[in-house]
């Protein structure tokens, strides 16, 4: 992916700090998408603050994020941990628990 | 390159064959190949569908690979894994480990084969007579990788 057009804001404004999501396998069908960018709230973030985020989107974005539900991440392409910090320009992946082989 | 996801068939005799050419301190070969079954969990399956995450998924592999050669003299080893659409009797996936005694190679091949279950990113969705559905990860795959760690 092409991460050469996010910039962090103007010189002088509030930076934005943007981050390409990426869904998988269920996850991709029940949210309707495969890839979107997120411009993450003020603040260091997470991958835990990134979901809760996403999670207050409401109706699919709550049940498929809930906390109940078994979700793997990956940040830039290793997996992550709930309390894995995110800059801007990385690449955030949500996915359900792996059945390969 | 000693992963590849691939949409084609693979030959695991051509396979083995380029594998351990001309390296005459491979004493022993074990190998792997995972198999498309027509039942799951008591229905039937006409078709599977395998979803990858593209530079995610050969990279897991790829430090897969590299630590079942850390934990065993391993000479050689390949991973080849199908994506896209797959039915009954089809080929999945197969793991090659080359090294001088059998010991090691059959022990690397199942770590690999193990951690490949539980930490390589790919998704399986199953055509059932009950209709499509996402197979679900398994405790036991679990288990088994857990064993390593022990």
């Amino acid at each position: 992916m092409d991460n050469s057009n996010l910039v962090q804001g103007l010189p002088g404004t509030n930076q934005v700090a943007t981050v390409n999501v990426l869904y998988f396998a269920r996850l991709k069908e029940a949210l309707g998408r495969g890839a979107e960018q997120v411009v993450l709230p003020a603040g260091p973030a997470s991958v835990a603050s990134l979901r809760e985020y996403l999670r207050a989107r409401g109706g699919v974005w709550e049940s498929e994020l809930a906390t109940t539900r078994a979700v793997r991440a990956a940040v830039n392409q290793d997996m992550a941990s709930n309390d894995t910090p995110l800059r801007p320009g990385d690449e955030v992946a949500f996915f359900p628990p792996v059945t390969g082989g | 390159m000693p992963v590849r996801v691939q949409t084609e068939d693979f030959d695991v005799g051509a396979e083995i064959a380029a594998l351990r050419r001309g390296d005459p301190a491979i004493g022993a070969i074990a190998s792997f190949i995972g198999l498309v079954r027509d039942v799951n969990e008591g229905d039937r399956v006409s078709e599977m569908t395998l979803e990858h995450y593209p530079g995610m998924t050969e990279r897991a592999l790829e430090q897969i690979v590299a630590q079942a050669k850390s934990r065993w003299n391993v000479l050689e080893a390949l991973v080849v894994h199908r994506v896209g659409c797959l039915r009954p009797l089809d080929q999945i996936v197969l793991v090659i480990v080359a090294g001088a005694h059998r010991g090691e190679a059959f022990a690397a091949c199942e770590f690999i084969m193990d951690y490949l279950k539980t930490q390589a990113p790919f998704w399986k969705k199953e055509q059932t007579s009950q209709g499509a559905r996402w197979v679900d990860a398994r405790s036991t795959d679990d288990r088994a990788a857990e064993r390593w760690s022990s």
